[in-house]
């Protein structure tokens, strides 16, 4: 109790530890045992919807998870083309679209990136708040005048409306993040190429570029999520059945469904979100820096 | 031009005899190429805002004076859209009122949820990354349709949520069928994603000084206290920052209203949010002006719930002493 001497108002509980080693243990379990009790509320849907994905139709509801018994037939008849199903094609489509949107956003958002973060030219600044300023906009403002521009070319019934936009950098968020990270990159490299030799294209092919590595992941991984979730798009240009992505499928399989293909239903549901994990699982470290970086969601 | 002189100066330094005046101007001349080859870099994104924002925005404006069916052409009619909207359109004014819930309910809980959980979180617990990815799957999910399906199913007659009321002895029919809590069911699942809010808390609760909480201490502050003069000053400029991101996300929402309600904002409209009524008279009734006068309302009605956020950020967001 030295500081009581050294300062008579300190409370001296708060300068040595706080509790005996014994409560702070049971404190730290309480703790964990808090989180995973919100956590299993949180995710239990999710739990109960793989599990019924894997059940025989007439034992799903009212089961307790994981006990069985199982079985593959859901996927099976689910993935089966029906005469107004087609899932195995809707994934495709939706893995083809997805591919392509990441494709171009990071062919796009790179360059713009690279000439804000680097490139000094006339009316930067302007043309900078204009990004930030597209960051905000709802993206309704634009849709009925892109849905009339797409429609009057011919291209409904096609993915260039949902895939050709993302090769003219339309998503400012990566924009904003790919300038970011390039800010943060040393100086010095782009002068030390130039002095080689090197110009714009060089520096931003032989420099930034190999450096940009966790912001071209960061950009690919939520650029596929979006795509993969995109359903309004598909939605107003994607008419043609066999164009439709998973979630106009799932769209259409919960409004024709009767209670003999609830079970494929759910094990649709099921596969359609099952890349997103996976691909969460493999990069979540790169995503939630991402979201803390730039507030992406 | 500052940095065109920042490397002259260094080359000289570096190369010293080297940079003759000749070499230094073909530099400069190289630079001024370089500069022009920057709008190459730039030529998709101008493109872009020009052809898919910018062109768009203004047609949708001049839409929004017309009357429009996609067939003919469009007929200029004024402010009668707004005119409709405001006085002969109750859909209009209802599916305003059941966004402005949506947003005034579900907005304040993501916030006081995710920001409760991660100061809850943040006390140096281990396994903080594990448990921050699986808080943060909700978010990577809440917009696909597959989530709405299985709400659909947690809050159907049977489903889930009625298994565990009727635990407890409650009995209820379908909450998505009802149009009393119908509403109810989409704002939860707008909360039940607020792990992406949680995780821009948890990484700006990092960022404030240890040093502050160890003089805090010494002063003999409680952890109230604490909380109350260190971690919620330091901690509004994230505050600032999510809460509009979540204002403005809840605006835009769309899909789980459209997909739980089979597209037509029912039961009894109580579903029926703005984007989905947008949706409806655009691309169900192909009343084209309409939509754009919604859209333009929409748009004005966020830059001003923005700008309310931005102006009132003076009076209670703090960025630091000395900025």
């Amino acid at each position: 109790m030295t500081t009581t001497a050294v300062r008579p108002t300190q409370r001296p509980s708060r300068l040595i530890p706080r509790r005996p080693t014994k409560n702070r243990i049971l404190a730290a379990w309480a703790r964990h045992a808090v989180t995973i009790a919100i956590l299993v509320i949180m995710l239990y849907p999710i739990i109960w919807m793989v599990d019924a994905s894997f059940r025989p139709n007439a034992l799903i509801g009212g089961n307790v998870p994981f006990t069985g018994p199982f079985t593959l037939q859901n996927y099976i008849d689910g993935l089966t083309p029906t005469s107004t199903l087609n899932f195995g094609l809707y994934f495709v489509n939706s893995f083809a679209i997805a591919a392509l949107c990441v494709l171009g956003n990071l062919i796009a958002c790179t360059l713009t990136g690279f000439a804000f973060a680097r490139l000094e030219f006339p009316f930067k600044r302007v043309l900078f708040a204009l990004v930030m300023g597209t960051l905000l906009l709802p993206y309704q403002v634009t849709l009925v005048p892109q849905y009339i521009i797409f429609n009057k070319i011919g291209w409904l019934n096609t993915f260039l409306p949902l895939v050709a936009p993302k090769f003219l950098a339309v998503d400012a968020f990566f924009i904003f993040l790919l300038v970011q990270f390039i800010r943060g990159l040393p100086r010095d490299l782009d002068e030390a190429a130039r002095l080689d030799g090197c110009g714009n294209w060089g520096i931003f092919r032989r420099v930034i570029l190999p450096l940009l590595g966790p912001a071209i992941a960061t950009t690919a991984m939520f650029t596929f999520i979006n795509a993969w979730n995109d359903f309004l798009g598909p939605t107003l240009y994607l008419s043609d059945p066999s164009k439709y992505t998973v979630p106009q499928g799932l769209a259409m399989f919960v409004d024709s469904t009767g209670q003999s293909s609830y079970g494929s239903l759910l094990a649709m549901a099921t596969l359609s979100i099952a890349p997103l994990i996976g691909f969460f699982l493999a990069a979540q470290r790169l995503l939630t820096q991402g979201i803390a970086t730039t507030g992406i969601k | 031009m500052t940095r065109t002189s920042t490397l002259e100066g260094r080359m000289r330094r570096a190369g010293g005899l080297l940079v003759t005046p000749e070499r230094a101007a073909a530099i400069k001349r190289r630079r001024r190429r370089d500069n022009l080859s920057a709008f190459g870099f730039l030529t998709p994104w101008m493109i872009g805002i020009i052809v898919i924002v910018l062109g768009p925005m203004l047609a949708s404006l001049y839409l929004s004076f017309t009357n429009y069916d996609l067939i003919g052409t469009p007929s200029w009619i004024g402010l009668d859209n707004y005119k409709r909207m405001f006085t002969a359109d109750s859909r209009f004014l209802h599916s305003v009122s059941v966004t402005v819930t949506y947003a005034l309910v579900s907005a304040p809980a993501i916030l006081v949820f995710s920001l409760l959980l991660a100061l809850f979180l943040n006390k140096g617990i281990r396994f903080l990354a594990v448990y921050r990815s699986l808080f943060y799957i909700p978010s990577l999910l809440g917009a696909s349709v597959a989530i709405s399906v299985l709400w659909l199913q947690v809050f159907g007659g049977d489903g889930m949520f009625n298994d565990v009321l009727r635990l407890f002895g409650i009995k209820h029919g379908s909450w998505v069928g009802d149009p009393n809590t119908a509403l109810g069911t989409v704002i939860t699942l707008a909360v039940w994603t607020f792990g992406a809010t949680m995780v821009i808390f948890l990484a700006g609760l990092r960022q404030i000084p240890e040093s502050y909480y160890e003089a805090a201490r010494l002063d003999g502050t409680n952890a109230w206290q604490r909380f109350w003069h260190v971690t919620f000053p330091s901690l509004t400029p994230v505050i600032f920052f999510n809460g509009l991101l979540v204002v403005v996300h809840s605006f835009e929402s769309f899909t789980p209203a459209y997909v739980i309600s089979g597209g037509t904002g029912q039961p009894a409209d109580s579903l029926l949010m703005y984007t989905v009524y947008l949706y409806q008279r655009g691309f169900v009734d192909y009343q084209m002006g309409y939509a754009s006068a919604l859209a333009w309302i929409l748009l004005l009605a966020l830059a001003i719930i923005a700008g309310l956020i931005f102006w009132s950020s003076r009076y209670w967001v703090y960025y630091g002493e000395d900025s």
